[in-house]
């Protein structure tokens, strides 16, 4: 079983990163971008089959360290 | 006066944050390994600049988690001083006793340079010796030092008068210009509530002798032991 979590700067935190792809996007003629923004992902490999009961545990895991709540948001998915 | 200086995998400002403190100012000085679990008799903790953990994840994400800082954390609520340098300030923020955070430059470059630094309030151990009419000199190295918090925060921030130290021009003022790395209200340092937690970016040590050039990193560490040894503040414009 697998925790897949996506982490993704917070809207109200400027990101540098996401504007210069954009406009990397932009000068080999890509239309239509309207905003990248990068973030990370994780992989996390879990013993069991249990989803609901490693749930909390990688919330926990997400709030405390994947990512910093502050300038971070995230979301995630055990299967 | 006993300082204790922080050594994380990756840590590397340690070696010349123990020199200033007792070659140059002639306290007692020792590193503390990130595994231990007391600080022993320390009277300050400096959380030196580096890349701890290799800056994995985020600057300043795992080494929050090593055994030391458990310590700190009490430390810090008892009253004790800790301060944060570069890589420090990081760390604080990312264990809490700080808030905010730091992201990258915006800029995306790593600012190896030198700064300005005016002082908003001299009430606080790491201010009390820089006048607030007066600006230091000292450098920056960091390419995640854009500092970033929520409205709320920030209102908190100017309210309490927690902004220690803010990016300047040569003559002190406050300018888009002078901002190094995009941190919101040029902050370059702050502290806690209670004013005993300090973080900065840019780096006193390596301003706090007159053969590297700088020396008004010196006020700062001054500040502190003038603090500890319990001297009254004097000059103060800020109470």
């Amino acid at each position: 079983m697998k925790a897949k979590i996506v982490i993704t700067p917070k809207k109200a935190v400027l990101d540098p990163q996401g504007k210069t792809v954009q406009a990397a996007l932009e000068q080999m003629g890509y239309e239509g971008v309207i905003d990248v923004h990068v973030g990370k992902y994780l992989e996390v490999d879990l013993e069991g089959d249990d989803a609901e009961a490693w749930k909390p545990k990688i919330e926990e895991a997400c709030h405390k360290l994947f990512s910093n709540p502050v300038i971070e948001d995230y979301e995630f998915t055990i299967e | 006066m006993h300082f204790s200086v922080l050594q994380f995998p990756g840590s590397n400002c340690d070696q010349d944050c123990i020199h200033v403190l007792s070659d140059v100012l002639g306290h007692q000085a020792n590193y503390l390994w990130h595994k231990e679990e007391s600080l022993g008799n320390t009277d300050a903790v400096v959380v030196p600049g580096g890349f701890s953990y290799g800056d994995y994840l985020r600057t300043g994400s795992i080494a929050q988690f090593s055994p030391v800082m458990n310590a700190v954390k009490k430390f810090a609520s008892e009253g004790g001083l800790v301060m944060g340098i570069c890589n420090g300030f990081q760390i604080l923020c990312e264990t809490g006793l700080l808030p905010g955070a730091l992201v990258r430059n915006r800029s995306l470059q790593f600012r190896c340079e030198q700064v300005y630094l005016k002082v908003p309030t001299q009430d606080s151990p790491y201010t009390r010796e820089i006048a607030v009419e007066d600006v230091i000199r000292v450098p920056i190295a960091h390419g995640e030092g854009c500092y970033f918090a929520d409205d709320e925060t920030l209102e908190k921030l100017k309210a309490n008068d927690q902004i220690l130290f803010q990016y300047a021009s040569a003559d002190g003022e406050i300018t888009d210009d002078s901002n190094p790395n995009g941190s919101l209200l040029n902050i370059a340092g702050i502290c806690n509530e209670a004013r005993n937690v300090c973080g900065m970016m840019p780096h006193p040590e390596r301003a706090s002798e007159s053969i590297l050039g700088e020396e008004g990193g010196l006020k700062i560490f001054e500040g502190m032991a003038l603090h500890f040894q319990g001297a009254p503040l004097v000059g103060s414009k800020n109470r």
